[in-house]
């Protein structure tokens, strides 16, 4: 049956995916045991932490049990930003042998670290995903997330390596180069962002390659969230089976949690990073099964332990074992958040980074809203800003100047194309409340 | 010797150009002469009318965004070369022409142009300096229709 399920052509699992079938009980002893050396590393080593421990007047030796965590302070991302850029590391420089960094709230990015024995265990979990996605020793995948300071490339690259698949390490972009490889190749598994590889569906098509009859059969999309209207899309298209897998830098990058076969929500890797659900406005741990903010805390990390820290991603957990036979849980498909962040092609976007640009071209801030739509599988970024007398003038070179310069200062800070459009004034809608920054049209398209 | 010219931004989509030209006609205000210079994305109208002050009250309590710049207009010959004739002087003078339209009105055998210049005062200058004829705005006024 799991032989079945998992497609292994050598008949076996990965030695790596063994933790996810342990016995809860045993499960359990790993995590209590791996938590309470965590947060007496973090204790020790990270001055943040220890502050705040001491405030409540905790000790590390009050984690006697895992139901402990909810005495322990959470941790957001403004404090990756306010220790930029160092400043949770609890190893010193000479043990860390990797940084990846994202965009943070300001501008500033968020600076993550790793030492050898952290990237083995990132290597590891996200062996664990590829094999719950049906991959194993002997399948080419090609890797289309990006690589660079984005944590999706290598970690997918190095957990590809552990599995013992191939890896083409192709990155993102150049979709006709994409295609005459997957085709040329004879690829069985490629990983990119789901709003990529609907573009690349698209142009095998313009290109008259048919992928249903390539021997393409799994897709590991991450890295923004996506509907399971898009995968039946995806699935009959391209003629594979297309997996859901979920990740953050601030944790490790990718290999957090995974779908498997079952293709009904995603199963932490709980030895590492273990999973809480917690209401976003009183911060209390929720019972089992109810939808909440996902909250992680990483139990192996050396180089930058997270305690606690607070997703902001809206989920719950699964209560019903899975048909594929983990043990480890499984939470359902992340379909929104609990602040005003959003995901654009792979990038974290706050409203208030856009803020900040328009701030510093216009001196004040205008109204304005983002718009995002997806064209052709791919998500495009749209910001409406309204004229303000301070900008208004009666040429059209000087418009057109200050257009630029807005759009140009948006790029600068988030790193990807937008459209900015000038509207006329009080065309903006205005609520009483919170005023909508952000409207998302990318899942009626 | 300068007239006061009014700019609107418009969103370049249809129906946007009709809302301020009746929001001005419903305050009696008629439109002398006016401009649309666009892009794909905006455009900007530019107007003259006999009472800017007006005009610009109305647009603004209607929510729209006034531009109040100082243009001059120009009696030229109304025959071929006498545009071309005045762009020379002006080019002469090294003076930079931000944009020109003409006016609906005309006299005799003259044309009546709008220049916007970077500097509206040396363009008076230089084109009086060279004999043509610049337009008061309380001349004008009494040329057109209430």
């Amino acid at each position: 049956m799991l032989k079945e399920l998992w497609n292994d052509a050598e008949g076996g699992f990965h030695p790596a995916s063994a933790p996810d079938f342990l016995p809860p009980a045993a499960l359990r002893e790993v995590q209590l045991r791996r938590l309470r050396a965590v947060v007496r590393r973090a204790y020790d080593h990270v001055e943040l932490f220890r502050a705040r421990m001491d405030e409540r007047g905790l000790t590390p030796e009050d984690i006697r049990t895992l139901d402990d965590i909810a005495r322990l302070p959470f941790t957001v991302k403004t404090d990756l930003r306010d220790t930029y850029p160092f400043g949770l590391f609890a190893s010193p420089m000479s043990d860390v042998v990797r940084l990846h960094a994202s965009s943070g709230t300001t501008g500033k990015p968020i600076v993550v670290a790793y030492t050898r024995e952290d990237v083995e265990v990132w290597s590891e979990v996200m062996a664990r995903t590829f094999a719950c996605c049906g991959m194993h020793r002997g399948d080419l995948l090609q890797n289309a997330f990006g690589y660079g300071l984005f944590t999706g490339g290598l970690g997918a690259h190095y957990g590809a390596e552990a599995l013992g698949a191939t890896v083409i390490p192709i990155s993102g972009g150049n979709t006709d180069r994409q295609i005459t490889l997957l085709r040329d190749f004879g690829v069985s598994a490629l990983c990119c962002t789901p709003s990529y590889f609907t573009h690349m569906v698209e142009r095998a098509g313009e290109l008259g390659v048919d992928l249903r009859a390539l021997p393409l059969r799994i897709g590991v999309f991450g890295a923004e969230p996506w509907t399971d209207a898009m995968r039946a899309h995806i699935e009959s298209a391209a003629g594979i089976k297309a997996y859901d897998i979920y990740g953050l830098s601030e944790i490790t990058g990718p290999g957090v949690a995974s779908e498997c076969a079952a293709q009904d929500g995603l199963h932490f890797f709980e030895d590492h990073f273990y999973p809480e659900i917690i209401d976003p406005d009183t911060g209390e741990v929720l019972p089992e099964g109810a939808e909440g903010e996902l909250v992680l805390t990483t139990l192996s990390k050396k180089a930058m332990p997270m305690i606690r820290y607070r997703t902001r991603d809206i989920t719950s957990f699964i209560t019903e074992p899975c048909a594929c036979g983990r043990t480890i849980r499984r939470m359902r498909r992340i379909g929104r958040r609990s602040d005003d962040m959003f995901i654009i092609r792979g990038v974290n976007v706050f409203p208030s980074q856009v803020e900040a640009a328009l701030l510093a071209v216009e001196g004040t801030l205008p109204h304005y809203q983002i718009i995002l739509t997806r064209n052709h599988g791919l998500d495009q970024m749209t910001v409406e800003v309204e004229v303000t007398p301070e900008v208004f003038s009666d040429r059209i070179g000087a418009l057109e100047d200050i257009r630029r310069r807005l759009a140009q200062a948006i790029e600068q800070i988030l790193g990807i194309r937008v459209d900015l459009r000038l509207v006329e004034p009080r065309t903006i809608e205005r609520s009483q409340g919170k005023a909508k920054r952000v409207i998302d049209r990318r899942q009626d398209s | 010797m300068k007239l006061q010219q009014l700019s609107l931004f418009l969103e370049n989509r249809p129906g946007r150009l009709g809302a301020p030209l009746e929001a001005i006609a419903a305050g009696g205000i008629n439109i002398l002469t006016l401009s649309l210079a666009d892009t794909a994305q905006f455009g900007i109208l530019r107007l003259i009318v006999r009472d800017w002050e007006k005009a610009k009250r109305i647009l603004e309590e209607a929510g729209w965004i006034v531009n109040l710049t100082e243009v001059v207009a120009v009696d030229l010959l109304d025959r071929p070369g006498g545009l071309a004739a005045a762009l020379k002087i002006l080019e002469g003078a090294n003076l930079n022409i931000e944009y020109m339209y003409a006016f609906s009105l005309r006299r005799d055998d003259k044309a009546i142009l709008i220049f916007r210049f970077e500097d509206p005062d040396r363009a008076v200058q230089v084109l009086l300096d060279h004999g043509l004829e610049v337009v008061d705005a309380d001349e004008l006024m009494r040329h057109v229709p209430e």
